[in-house]
């Protein structure tokens, strides 16, 4: 990985990774975007569409925000944002209804939502308008691809519990070439309708959050006693 | 962004407005281009779709015309515009589809509506609608086989007043857990086919077809 020439103190390029992906992740630390969350994650494929939709308009605010950040002044810095986010939404918008029609049928009326998602305001306002361009990219992805991966866990498991599939209609998304990827794992499943409805995905999302808290203490756990262990080598 | 190394310019007032301004004006260059480049596209994907729907409520042997070519516009009961998609074989009008709509539990239900000359429903789909996952959603094709029950019958059969779910004393099923669904359906289908009863001479009418318009879309001729 390139370092940044332009910053003096080096880029911490692997805490923007993790802090993106894991511990600052949009959905459990900073508890955004929930409203496009619960409402897309029926089914895991389209978890994956809104999380690349997404994905595509932070790296580009970033990027955007960070190659203005010196023009715009801080009184008038937040309807500039609105702007960008505004205008990169709208022709993802259009984009995907030009050349991924078959999903912009299911996602269209959640496509505009997201320029109402706060989580991209919120990192243009925290990271892109105070950092370089590169890093802001990069934060913007990073942030995108934890998104993604909350959207996907949370659609797969409400798909799986609700229709007793995953990825259905996958294809619509990546092509034909991906279809192996749709699988039924329950064959003549009923159904369970109430981990489709929205409170499926805020009960789903509550064991997904207590999961990640889990996890955090475990990972501390074993810091501290491989922390305690050394120190006892040490005396 | 140190406020010390802020060139003085930028704090007066004629900088942020013109900032907002200029910023303002290369959004909207920006969307500009972007419609530009993609309404062609998105224009033809949206006939794509239609086509495809029209293809659901009419047997595509009983036509040899382009379905979205020639549309006819006609008012409706309400006065509101309906555009009558009409399959014709040379000139001879075989069927007619157009969109109907129901208010259902959450909002409208829009279909689409196949009818033949003889005033008998080829087929109805339901192109969009809000209702609950697993319950009002068996009158999507692809859940239940519930719509395909009205093909073949016409107002006459069964009669009219008949036209209602079996809970207000129709002929049709409704859903357990769900009554406002298929309700609003079946009332949409039933006003479809007053309004084939109403305009019947207009819409079977042998079609004449003017092909003053180069870019209309040509007729393959049978």
């Amino acid at each position: 990985m390139s370092t940044d020439t332009e910053t003096k103190p080096k880029t911490p390029w692997g805490r923007i990774a993790s802090d993106g992906f894991w511990n600052n992740n949009v959905v459990f630390a900073q508890s955004l975007a929930l409203c496009p969350l619960l409402a897309v994650t029926g089914t895991a494929t389209n978890g994956l569409g809104m999380g690349l939709a997404t994905t595509v308009v932070m790296i580009a605010a970033g990027l955007l925000v960070a190659m203005i950040r010196g023009q715009v002044t801080p009184e008038v810095r937040i309807p500039i944002f609105i702007l960008v986010i505004a205008v990169l939404v709208t022709l993802v918008d259009l984009g995907m209804n030009a050349w991924l029609h078959d999903l912009h049928k299911v996602l269209g009326l959640f496509i505009p939502l997201i320029v109402t998602n706060c989580a991209i305001l919120g990192r243009a306002e925290s990271f892109a308008s105070r950092n370089p361009v590169l890093p802001s990219a990069f934060d913007g992805l990073m942030m995108g691809v934890g998104f993604t991966f909350v959207l996907v866990v949370l659609g797969g498991l409400r798909e799986i519990i609700g229709s007793g599939t995953l990825f259905a209609n996958a294809s619509l998304l990546l092509g034909d070439g991906m279809s192996f990827l749709e699988v039924t794992i329950i064959p003549e499943y009923r159904g369970f309708l109430l981990a489709i409805l929205p409170p499926g995905g805020f009960i789903a999302l509550g064991f997904m959050l207590a999961a990640k808290r889990l996890i955090d203490a475990r990972i501390a756990e074993v810091k501290r006693r491989s922390a305690e262990s050394g120190g006892e080598a040490l005396a | 962004m140190s406020h010390a190394s802020v060139p003085s310019y930028r704090q007066r007032i004629g900088y942020q407005a013109g900032l907002l301004g200029g910023s303002t004006l290369l959004a909207a260059a920006l969307l500009v281009m972007g419609d530009m480049a993609t309404r062609d596209t998105i224009e033809l994907r949206k006939a794509e779709d239609l086509k495809a729907s029209l293809s659901q409520v009419i047997p595509p042997a009983m036509h040899d015309n382009d379905l979205l070519a020639h549309p006819l516009t006609l008012e409706n009961a309400d006065g509101a515009p309906v555009t009558v998609y009409r399959a014709l074989d040379g000139l001879q009008v075989k069927a007619v589809a157009y969109r109907i709509v129901g208010i259902g539990y959450a909002g409208e239900i829009e279909s689409i509506m196949g009818i033949g000359a003889d005033g008998k429903i080829l087929g109805v789909r339901v192109l969009a609608h809000a209702e609950t996952p697993g319950l009002g959603d068996k009158i999507e094709v692809a859940k239940d086989d519930w719509i395909l029950d009205f093909d073949g019958l016409s107002l006459g059969e069964p009669p009219a007043e008949r036209w209602a779910v079996k809970k207000d004393g129709g002929d049709f099923d409704q859903f357990s857990g769900a009554t406002v669904t298929p309700r609003a359906v079946v009332g949409s289908i039933r006003r479809g086919l007053e309004f084939f009863q109403s305009h019947r001479e207009a819409l079977t009418t042998p079609a004449q077809i003017t092909t003053t318009d180069p870019d209309a879309p040509v007729r393959s001729q049978p």
